[in-house]
């Protein structure tokens, strides 16, 4: 069965529910459809529940504002899917998903891609072992289960992320170990130039990340420029070993060491569509090129949030409205004149989200073993093909590129698509041929971008496949 | 690996890991269960047969894939309900069965 929507918007977050409100007040008939069972995306992630509960407490006021957007997208008429999953994209714009193991295809007015970030791929020996996670995974359990490590844990990473985390887990009654603060030495002096205009910007939320600094210090073993980590153990995690900058290397228990090196933009629907995209130096990462209204180079497709590039939650909120705006001027519900005269407090507001970005992104830049890992790091988590092994098939002649090695190595060709080691690849090639990053480019993503079976496959109607 | 800050729910419910009944939250998914086991793992690769556990909890690696009432999943993505399985993955599945 193919249904026809003026928008439809793919992820239930801050971006994606505000996108709704905002449409709905400009009178499209909207369809929000998302992979979690709630709304919420992962920063607000299972808000409804929580919210009254003491858990509410202890993840802070940033979590719990985000009932109101919940509050207002229930509110809103959009028809809603939880629990869905979007596979393929094509131009039209039509959509191609499944929900309890049935297929469907939607055609849209628009389609607005609100499908937010994930934790950037850190690889390092060992990050595969059980009893290794990212920070933003157990974050996610405090959310979801109300759950917390049974034993202290340790901590490493860079970025506003594991700070408040680890601020969060002491207030839960959790241990930490150690924080292992891998922001790179002199990074404050190169981030300095930038910190007057996010205090002007941004001044609770600088003066927050002090606070959680403060707190860290004082109250756990906190240990500065870590330039090396390494999980060891065999069936899991039994030692956690790192190196400083200045040298100092020491061998520790550890059975759970929680990660994280900053976020990239989900970029993976956009490739699939053929969208150009572009290097943002700032952030290491790709996002879609996209006009003033959010709009990519697929007629009709939109992205908005952290996807059109790393802002955060009241940022993702803006870009939101601003997208629907230009989604309603484009139905024709409202001329540019109007357009632009709605817009403009809304940029005015976005631009002072923004304001910490440029900060955040000069002091939490990751150090260079993140990009180019040491030969012996897993590289491919699923198909388990570590650094040597891409570097053995970059030295080929003909300068390969990520399609190649992929179809040499196997990279990127398990289950997750790339998702873990699109990057790393990229950089391990731009390292070993002397070129630029964005100059080599990320793995083609082919459909289905999500996993799919040949029952539910099947279950698409002969006229949904045409 | 992971425990519950709070008293147990009045209306939990019950799923099994590998056979065993264990209790569960509505709104929790089977990866927190898994998290919450003895042993730390819920899959072993195709490739080398290592053991794998939840990495990201949103969707995106993989690697808490296993078996939830017989169809291999993401973990991470599945909502508990009462008398759900969920069986740890061992290495490559086979097509026939």
């Amino acid at each position: 069965m193919t249904r026809r929507v003026d928008l439809l918007i793919v992820g239930a977050g801050p971006a994606g529910m505000s996108a709704a409100v905002a449409a709905r007040q400009y009178g499209l008939d909207v369809l929000v459809v998302d992979e979690q069972p709630v709304p919420g995306g992962q920063i607000w992630r299972n808000i409804e529940a929580v919210c009254g509960t003491p858990r509410e407490k202890i993840l802070g006021k940033a979590y719990s504002e985000g009932l109101w957007t919940v509050r207002r997208f229930r509110a809103s008429g959009a028809a809603y899917e939880p629990a869905t999953q979007v596979w393929q994209i094509e131009p039209g714009p039509r959509v191609l998903m499944t929900r309890d193991k049935i297929a469907s295809s939607v055609e849209a007015g628009a389609v607005l891609l609100a499908t937010g970030a994930q934790e950037r791929p850190a690889p390092f020996p060992g990050w595969t072992l059980p009893g290794v996670m990212t920070v933003g995974a157990a974050q996610i359990v405090i959310k979801t289960a109300g759950q917390i490590p049974d034993e202290p844990v340790w901590i490493a990473g860079s970025g506003p992320l594991p700070l408040l985390y680890a601020v969060q887990l002491l207030k839960a009654g959790g241990r930490i170990a150690g924080y292992l603060d891998t922001t790179q030495k002199g990074r404050w002096m190169s981030a300095l130039p930038r910190f007057a205009t996010a205090a002007a910007g941004a001044p609770l939320d600088m003066l927050k990340g002090i606070l959680w600094l403060a707190t860290l210090r004082r109250r756990v073993r906190y240990i500065s420029n870590v330039s090396e980590i390494e999980a060891i153990g065999d069936n899991a995690m039994e030692r956690l070993r790192y190196v400083t900058a200045s040298g100092k290397s020491e061998t520790v228990y550890a059975r759970l060491l929680l990660v994280h090196e900053g976020l990239v933009p989900t970029i993976h629907p956009t490739l699939a569509l053929g969208c150009t995209h572009q290097w943002n130096s700032d952030q290491d990462s790709y996002a879609a090129d996209l006009d003033c209204w959010g709009e990519t180079s697929q007629n009709g497709v939109f992205v908005a949030g952290d996807g059109a590039g790393i802002g955060g939650a009241k940022a993702a909120c803006l870009r939101g409205e601003i997208a629907a705006t230009g989604i309603a001027l484009k139905a024709g519900v409202i001329d540019d004149q109007q357009a632009a005269r709605l817009a403009r407090p809304l940029r005015a507001r976005l631009a002072r989200a923004l304001s910490a970005r440029p900060f955040l992104d000069s002091l939490y830049r990751p150090r260079r073993s993140i990009f180019v890992p040491s030969d012996e790091t897993v590289a491919c988590r699923c198909e388990e093909v570590n650094v040597a092994g891409v570097r053995a098939e970059a030295a080929r002649a003909g300068r390969p590129g990520p399609n190649q090695i992929k179809a040499f190595t196997r990279a990127g060709m398990g289950p997750c698509q790339g998702r873990q080691c699109n990057y790393t690849v990229a950089n391990i090639l731009a390292d070993a041929e002397g070129r630029e990053t964005p100059d080599v480019g990320l793995y083609r993503v082919r459909p289905p971008f999500k996993p799919l079976t040949l029952r539910e496959l099947a279950t698409l109607d002969s006229r949904d496949a045409g | 690996m992971f425990k519950k800050i709070h008293d147990p729910s009045p209306n939990s419910v019950t799923v099994h890991v590998d056979g065993m009944p264990v209790c569960a939250e509505p709104g929790e998914n089977a990866a927190t269960v898994l998290l919450r086991q003895a042993e730390l793992w819920v899959r072993t690769t195709p490739v080398s047969e290592k053991r794998r556990a939840p990495y990201c909890m949103m969707g995106v690696c993989f690697d808490c894939l296993a078996l939830v009432d017989g169809a291999l999943v993401q973990t991470c993505l599945a909502p508990v309900r009462d008398g759900m399985t969920i069986e740890r993955q061992l290495g490559r599945r086979s097509v026939a069965s």
